[in-house]
């Protein structure tokens, strides 16, 4: 177990520099981008003078290393500054939003995991049937869509042919669970049938790649039933490929959503960082890049330790 | 309920019963479903939805027929060990060949089989399909037939490069990685997961923003974004092959690093990269697609499959068909490679039952 | 202009009533709408127009009864252009979002009416010293902030110098660079010195920056409470996402039937018209054109199809070569088919431009002889100026305009026929305005709606102005509009303007293919007056305070 404590530690701390690394290229990114926030800001209006006098006003004009360090100097003591544009606290502007994304993810993962590794067993279980087939298609067929697109084709379906669910999503804060839950039913299934397959038909080969090993075929000479060699057998050691596939997922419901929340209206954090790009909000930008790869850092962090408690040898690999 | 729902669902009926009587339990269980299914749907709108099975289930029987032939005719074509493997290759490896077969000669000869140019202003917008058009027109009067045909050669041309330079980049960076170990391996490693840990969709936008649209930023921004991917796909399938004994001989044996990349490493690593391979084949054009959601995909006039459904996608609300055409070419080439890519697995993985 | 509001049209019998008497009915009727005329009233200015008892009392019942606003309800309007990066600061206001909210919580001296004519808002009235170079505008005394304190002289002073001086960051600064001084004359009077005269002024105090906003009492305007002296006070406002506003009692003015207002942004197109057919909002700023017919026969919604003064332009350099030659700009004007841009680009929402930068709902708008698309006529121009053949490049991008490009490509396939080889150019959308407009010597604008000629012209098309986007300096030209400008004789004035008009078509540097049309759809149990004013989506913006439900 200490082996374990040892690995989780020294993961975080390269998460640490990781994340220090992503602020930097990031920064630099946004630096590269073609014009700056006082010219987005004033757009068609912008003269050369009131440019410049923004500039000077939100202190743009200050070279770019120096503006990374107070940037810098203001995270290290927990401060994620202002919004440039709507003069905002970053903190405050990304809290509610995040919370919806994280809301709307778990909602999604909680029907896509077990619904994928089902199929997946399913799938793997009667191998290059009609049910195999079929499935394959289906889920192949949902991810062949632009998710905007799925969007599209659940709303006319779902709200305008049948109104049995809301098109838009505009939750608001103090809204019930169960509202909420039908409010998000529809961009939920669309970040199903996004994720759906590639869970579904990892899981199916993970489990297929293991089936021709000699232990499999002994248990099967045995005489055990298929199911119970697919399920007692196969799945243990098919464990981590599948929850490396299922953690990728997840961070993917998280920080890639944007297309969702603007085809349901849905107040996340992915819009609000498409906005700041463009307006070249540095700040908010690089919060919520910071958040997501934190994010997807912890994902894997616990994909990692789940596979090395789901495999005993790896335990004691080294 | 009219007779010719009638009749198709007694047809469906006569062959699941027989199907049961005999015992065959293939045929039954498919049957029985599509009955179901046949029932609920006629129910629900009537003889439409029946024409509209029938149609699905003619489609499905032509398209096995099809691949029945197609690979019959590649057996009598091909000798050696392409003969041996295609005899006993499922219909659907042969039906996804036959696709992507059709899909690269429409590639390779669009010029001569679009009976319009690429941007040639054919007929008012949205024109209804003809003679003249066989899909109808788009929002500009355009043909199409003549965009699909031309998208085929600027969608699939665009992520098969995409595709593959992030596989020559992500595989022999994770195999070098996996032979060297100790500090490169670190080092790659950590540039890796920091370049992950940025959502893809989000550093493209920043990239492309930072350098056009041009088609070749287009390749190159989308094959840096998944080549990490690939990376750790790699270095994880190629960790558990550089401990064997076999690749210690060839070492000993002196071996380069070249030669213990490619001929004893990555032919036995080549089963999970080739899934991953028709995946993201797939999710390229959906990237593709997201970012010109955001008004940065490859430039109009030039069509590609995923900005046809953008441009027209407003349309589905109203129950028009046009998106889907696009739509469908894409589903049917994902589900195509990925019927193939089954096949391979299946052989690889040395599963005789 | 034709086909606008056909729904609204008054449907009173054609053969009682000539073009003159309907329009008195028009304005009588209207008029009734607001409450500024009873029953009575209105029978008197029925007979007067030649109307008979009954004709008149069923016109009442049927017409106005039915269409008299009634209070209440909550208006949910899903916006087309909202960002989460939008700020209340009125110095920022760019997107559509922003400008709407700003017509509904804040307010403006002067208003564009639904008739497109000036009307008062914070000030009740306004006059000029001869020259028009001093202007005294007297402020409603019943105005009030929503924190319940008088709009006072103090706050229109601070408000109107917010977007001026040397710190000033507004997008507005332009626009006021001719006050000199701005200074309150007691609580209810403002005086506004100007360095030359505008007889335009008041319209000017129209733009959508020019809120009126509670003076701080260190200099400045507190924009950041959300306070203004609108119809409607702001009771939660999250950027990007949604407003919700409740009426403010003490509103100066007279409308805002609803009871509440609440804005959803909703970027969508898909998403938006989906929102409008299920119920989920009532209006919308703004419908995708490739579906608008589709939209159309849905029984429940109507669509506001409303000409604008919005214009796309196409500025050509007319100090360089091969722009420098008018024959050779008169060659390119004549080969656009602007009649198939609109069809194919606009679905037909748009109205043909005629290189005049003045569209038919502006005053002083001339009626100048259609440009038609002509190659034989381009082809005899391009022969007087030297040339059999001409190849240009043409700069755009798709941000400005949705279907920029594919209107630049269909200009480049109509010029074939008259030998003109255009290359469309697809520049980044990022950047297009500092690194293309005013850079490139032919390339893809588009521009807001602004009220007046004067306004317009002297922004883009004066000799020295900043964005005179054509390079374009015709010294009669200059002479017409500084004279028109300070010029209050509307007779002499509007003549000044037609001539300057047949300037710029004939000489000017700029195609002006089309005007855009503001396309809204709305439920049809929301209701508004004959006509919708045509300076922003949604009458003006200010369809808060002016529509009510049936």
């Amino acid at each position: 177990m200490n082996d374990l404590v040892a690995i989780v530690v020294k993961r975080l701390g390269f998460g640490l520099v990781t994340l220090l690394a992503v602020s930097i290229i990031i920064f630099g990114a946004v630096e590269l981008l073609p014009g700056d926030l006082a010219q987005a800001v004033l757009g068609q209006g912008a003269t050369e003078e009131t440019v410049r006098e923004l500039r000077a006003q939100l202190g743009l004009d200050r070279s770019p290393p120096e503006r990374y360090l107070a940037w810098l100097g203001g995270v290290f003591q927990g401060d994620f500054g202002q919004s440039l544009a709507s003069k905002k606290d970053v903190a405050s502007l990304i809290g509610p939003r995040f919370s919806n994304t994280l809301f709307l993810a778990l909602y999604a993962a909680a029907i896509a995991v077990p619904l994928a590794m089902f199929l997946g067993i399913a799938a793997a279980l009667y191998r290059n049937s009609w049910f195999d087939r079929a499935t394959n298609v289906g889920t192949l067929t949902a991810i062949s869509s632009p998710e905007f697109f799925v969007g599209y084709i659940l709303i006319l379906f779902l709200a305008i042919k049948n109104p049995w669910f809301p098109a838009l999503s505009n939750v608001t804060p103090d809204m019930a669970f169960t509202e909420r839950l039908n409010r998000l039913f529809l961009p939920a299934m669309t970040m199903v049938l996004v994720v759906t397959a590639h869970m579904m038909r990892m899981t199916r080969a993970a489990i297929i790649n293991l089936l021709a090993s000699p232990y499999i075929e002994m248990a099967r000479l045995k005489g055990v039933p298929q199911y119970k060699v697919i399920v007692k057998h196969a799945l243990p050691n098919a464990w981590a490929p599948i929850i490396n596939v299922v953690a990728l997922n997840l961070a993917y419901l998280i920080t890639g959503v944007v297309l969702v929340e603007v085809v349901f209206v849905y107040p996340g954090i992915g819009q609000l960082l498409v906005d700041s790009v463009t307006k070249r909000d540095f700040p908010v930008v690089q919060a919520c890049c910071l958040i997501f790869a934190a994010t997807y850092i912890l994902l894997n962090l616990a994909a990692d330790v789940g596979a090395i408690v789901s495999n005993p040898r790896l335990r004691h690999r080294k | 309920m009219t007779t010719f729902s009638l009749s198709l669902l007694a047809a469906l009926l006569v062959i699941s019963v027989l199907a049961y009587l005999y015992r065959r339990n293939s045929m039954f269980v498919p049957s029985a479903v599509i009955l179901a299914i046949t029932a609920i749907v006629t129910l629900y709108s009537g003889e439409s939805g029946a024409i509209v099975v029938a149609r699905l289930i003619g489609i499905v029987i032509g398209s096995s027929v099809a691949a029945y032939f197609f690979r019959a005719l590649l057996i009598v074509l091909l000798r050696g060990e392409a003969k041996k493997a295609l005899q006993t290759a499922p219909l659907t490896a042969a039906f996804g060949m036959l696709v992507i077969l059709l899909y690269s000669i429409a590639a390779l000869f669009a010029p001569q089989i679009a009976p319009y140019g690429e941007s040639e202003i054919v007929g008012s917008s949205y024109a209804l399909a003809d003679d003249k058009m066989i899909l109808g027109g788009d929002q500009l009067g355009r043909d199409m037939f003549s965009r699909l045909i031309y998208g085929a050669r600027n969608t699939v041309g665009l992520s098969i490069a995409t595709t593959c330079l992030a596989f020559l980049m992500g595989t022999s960076l994770g195999l070098f990685a996996a032979i060297r170990g100790g500090w490169v391996d670190q080092l790659l490693g950590r540039m890796v997961d920091t370049v992950m840990a940025i959502p893809s969709l989000i550093f493209a936008l920043l990239l492309l923003s930072i350098f056009g649209t041009s088609t070749l930023s287009l390749i190159l921004v989308i094959a840096f974004i998944y080549t990490p991917l690939i990376f750790r796909l790699t270095r994880s399938v190629a960790g558990n092959i550089v401990v064997m004994d076999y690749i210690e001989a060839a070492r000993l044996r002196g071996e380069s690093t070249w030669y213990l990349m490619r001929k004893e490493i990555l032919p036995n690593a080549l089963a999970p990269l080739i899934a991953e391979f028709g995946l993201r084949f797939c999710f390229v054009f959906l990237l593709v697609a997201g970012l010109s959601f955001l008004g940065l995909g490859i430039q109009p006039p030039t069509a590609d499959w995923g900005s046809m459904v953008r441009e027209n996608a407003t349309l589905i609300s109203y129950g028009e068909y046009i998106p889907l055409i696009p739509a469908a070419a894409i589903a049917l080439l994902t589900v195509s490679v990925n019927f193939v890519v089954d096949w391979m697995l299946y052989r690889s993985s040395g599963l005789k039952v | 202009m034709k086909e606008r509001n056909e729904s609204t049209k008054i449907r009173s019998d054609p053969k009682v009533m000539n073009n003159k008497e309907k329009q008195i009915f028009e304005e009588i009727v209207r008029d009734s709408q607001k409450h500024k005329v009873t029953r009575r009233e209105f029978m008197q200015f029925s007979m007067a127009a030649g109307l008979t008892m009954a004709a008149g009392a069923s016109l009442w019942t049927n017409e106005v009864a039915a269409s008299t606003p009634k209070r209440g309800g909550t208006f949910r309007i899903g916006l087309h252009d909202g960002n989460t990066t939008d700020s209340l600061d009125p110095a920022t206001y760019q997107s559509v979002g922003q400008i709407q909210i700003a017509h509904t919580y804040s307010a403006y001296l002067t208003e564009i009416t639904a008739n497109n004519k000036l009307g008062p808002d914070v000030a009740d009235s306004w006059e000029a010293n001869p020259t028009a170079t001093q202007w005294i505008f007297k402020l409603n005394p019943n105005a009030t902030f929503h924190n319940g304190n008088k709009v006072t002289a103090k706050d229109v002073v601070a408000s109107l110098n917010y977007h001026r001086g040397e710190e000033a960051t507004s997008a507005a600064k332009a626009l006021l660079s001719t006050v000199t001084e701005i200074r309150a004359d007691g609580d209810g009077t403002v005086v506004v010195d100007l360095s030359s005269g505008v007889a335009d002024f008041p319209w000017l105090m129209t733009d959508y920056h020019l809120t009126i906003l509670p003076a701080k009492d260190g200099g400045g305007v507190d924009w950041e409470s959300g306070i203004g002296c609108g119809p409607y006070k702001i009771v939660n406002h999250e950027a990007g996402v949604s407003t919700e506003l409740t009426r403010h009692d003490g509103w100066h003015r007279e409308g805002a039937y609803f009871d509440e207002v609440r804005f959803t942004v909703i970027n969508d197109p898909n998403a938006r018209q989906t929102a409008l057919m299920t119920g989920d909002v009532d209006s919308i700023t703004s419908t995708d054109l490739k579906t608008l017919a589709l939209l159309q026969r849905n029984p429940d919604i109507a669509i506001d199809n409303t000409p604008s003064g919005s214009a796309i332009t196409l500025p050509m350099f007319c100090d360089q070569a091969p722009f420098d030659n008018v024959d050779v700009r008169l060659a390119l004007k004549y080969s656009i088919n602007r009649q198939e841009i609109i069809d194919k680009i606009m679905f037909g929402t748009g109205t043909v431009g005629n290189d005049v930068h003045v569209s038919p709902n502006m005053p002083y708008y001339a009626e100048l002889e259609q440009r038609p698309y002509d190659p034989d006529q381009a082809k005899f121009h391009l022969k007087k100026a030297g040339m059999d053949k001409l190849s240009v490049n043409l700069s755009a991008t798709d941000s400005v305009y949705p279907g920029a490009v594919d209107m630049c490509v269909l200009f480049s396939e109509s010029a074939k026929a008259s030998g003109i080889d255009i290359n469309v150019v697809r520049e980044p959308s990022d950047g297009y305005w500092s690194n293309v407009w005013l850079q490139k010597p032919f390339c893809f604008v588009k521009w807001g709606a602004r009220p007046t000629p004067d306004n317009m012209l002297s922004l883009a098309y004066a000799a020295d102005a900043a964005w005179n986007e054509s390079h374009w300096k015709n010294p009669r030209f200059n002479e017409l509009l500084v004279a028109a400008r300070a010029e209050l004789d509307e007779a002499k004035r509007s003549e000044m303007y037609h001539e300057a008009q047949m300037l710029c078509k004939d000489d000017g540097g700029t195609i002006i293919p089309a005007f855009v049309n503001f396309v809204c759809a709305r439920r049809k149990n929301v209701m508004h007056g004959p006509s919708v004013a045509s300076s922003w989506e949604n009458d003006g913006a200010r369809a808060a305070h002016r529509w009510w439900f049936a």
